[in-house]
């Protein structure tokens, strides 16, 4: 799976958690999930299940902790289908 | 049970708080709840930034969504909490569905969940007359809603209360005052009204469909016959009596009564409680009816959707017919005239009601409105 591909995936499922005065097209590499996405921090437990789903993949706690742009987002999930 | 096709909840919900949302109790709550604010002419589409303050709400249940807990509990003995995700809270809570009407209308006031059995509904009602009449609110949406399905109902069944007689012809099963009633027939769904201060709802020029003259919240403590569920007939009279002069109302006045009447043998023991009350048998009775005939006993939601009859009634003069009442228990029928058990639908003109509910645990309310 290339990078754009999980990049594309990634996007399609943050897509769903966006706030209404939020679009699609706002969502960038570096953009902040919470803070400049406006996504409700209950629901990166959300985005979290559907990832994991999404890419047969467990994302830890910690990693969680991490996880706080789309970029580093896509970071963990390339590292974990690599491995 | 409610039919509620998928774009009906798109209505209401957004597609994110539909994603795995499995709650029927919240479900019938909110869209009645913004039924009832939509006819009361307040619209909160428009999202504020600010919540209304003077806007709050009163909604019972027994239950939110017992098939969400069901999921969460299988999750969870699979060692899965983390699948859980971040709303089996906020749908297994008690007050799961107040918490979810409040963020939608933006309501800053009060937004509370009272559990009073079958009683609920009329209470939720009162509670928020309370809050307007204290002047801490000036307008509250007061409903109540029940979930539904085998595992809300299976106790019910247990205990033989609900009817199993008539399996083959389910629309004679629920039969409030009849002869041959031989238990409740479950349902569910939600009622609401929005209350509001008198000035407020005459400023806005609003539909008013009637005052809350008052009315009265008690308990039997289980005591002189009282049990967890049977009710002390010495506190439903009172439960009435009392919601009488809390509204400065003489029994007399009283020309309608929506009564509890479920269709188990307690039916006979309610009517002798309100002639008690009143101080009014035979013809001197007021017209008296169970919307449970035609929708099932809706448990925690019944006095709020049978508050939305009743309120019906009065504001077009009618009284809707006792479906399933064609052969009137004889000792009703020595106590009252069955004349005011309506076997068909009689255009009266109605100006002052009485509504109760009694529910599980001995616990009862009384609300009396009158047309203005």
């Amino acid at each position: 799976m290339t990078k754009e591909d999980i990049y594309a995936q990634l996007k399609s499922i943050i897509k769903i958690y966006l706030p209404e005065d939020v679009s699609v097209d706002d969502i960038g590499p570096e953009s902040h999930l919470i803070n400049e996405l406006n996504i409700n921090s209950s629901h990166l437990i959300d985005v979290v299940l559907d990832l994991e789903d999404a890419f047969d993949i467990e994302i830890k706690d910690d990693e969680l902790e991490a996880m706080d742009t789309v970029s580093s987002a896509l970071e963990i999930i390339q590292k974990k289908i690599n491995n | 049970m409610p039919d509620i096709s998928e774009e009906k909840k798109r209505e209401y919900f957004t597609e994110l708080e539909l994603r795995n949302f499995n709650s029927n109790g919240i479900l019938y709550g909110v869209i009645a709840g913004l039924d009832a604010l939509h006819d009361a002419g307040i619209d909160k589409t428009a999202m504020a930034d600010e919540p209304d303050w003077g806007l709050g709400v009163v909604f019972g249940t027994g239950t939110s969504g017992v098939e969400k807990f069901r999921e969460a509990i299988y999750k969870l003995d699979d060692g899965e909490v983390r699948r859980l995700g971040s709303t089996t809270v906020g749908q297994t809570m008690m007050s799961g569905v107040s918490a979810y009407l409040g963020g939608k209308m933006g309501a800053g006031n009060q937004v509370t969940t009272n559990s009073s059995a079958c009683a609920s509904g009329t209470e939720a009602v009162l509670m928020g007359y309370e809050q307007i009449a204290t002047g801490k609110a000036i307008q509250m949406l007061c409903g109540s809603c029940g979930d539904d399905g085998p595992y809300v109902w299976g106790g019910f069944d247990a205990m033989k209360v609900t009817t199993f007689k008539h399996n083959e012809t389910p629309t004679q099963s629920s039969r409030p005052m009849s002869a041959t009633a031989s238990g409740f027939v479950p349902g569910s769904g939600a009622g609401a009204v929005l209350l509001e201060s008198l000035d407020n709802a005459i400023a806005r020029g609003v539909t008013i469909y009637a005052e809350v003259l008052g009315g009265n919240i008690n308990s039997g403590g289980q005591r002189q016959g009282g049990s967890m569920t049977a009710p002390n007939s010495i506190a439903v009279q009172k439960c009435i009596i009392e919601a009488l002069q809390n509204s400065g109302v003489n029994p007399e006045e009283i020309d309608y009564v929506n009564g509890h009447l479920t269709a188990t043998v307690k039916d006979p023991v309610e009517i002798e409680n309100w002639c008690a009350a009143l101080d009014r048998q035979g013809a001197d009775f007021p017209y008296i009816n169970s919307l449970k005939a035609m929708i099932g006993h809706g448990l925690a939601a019944s006095g709020s959707m049978e508050i939305v009859s009743a309120l019906l009634q009065l504001h077009h003069n009618f009284v809707f017919p006792n479906i399933n009442c064609e052969d009137v228990h004889p000792e009703i029928a020595r106590l009252i005239d069955p004349q005011k058990i309506p076997r068909h639908e009689l255009n009266v003109p109605l100006k002052t009601i009485a509504k109760a509910s009694f529910g599980f645990g001995d616990v009862n309310a009384c609300v009396i409105f009158r047309k203005i």
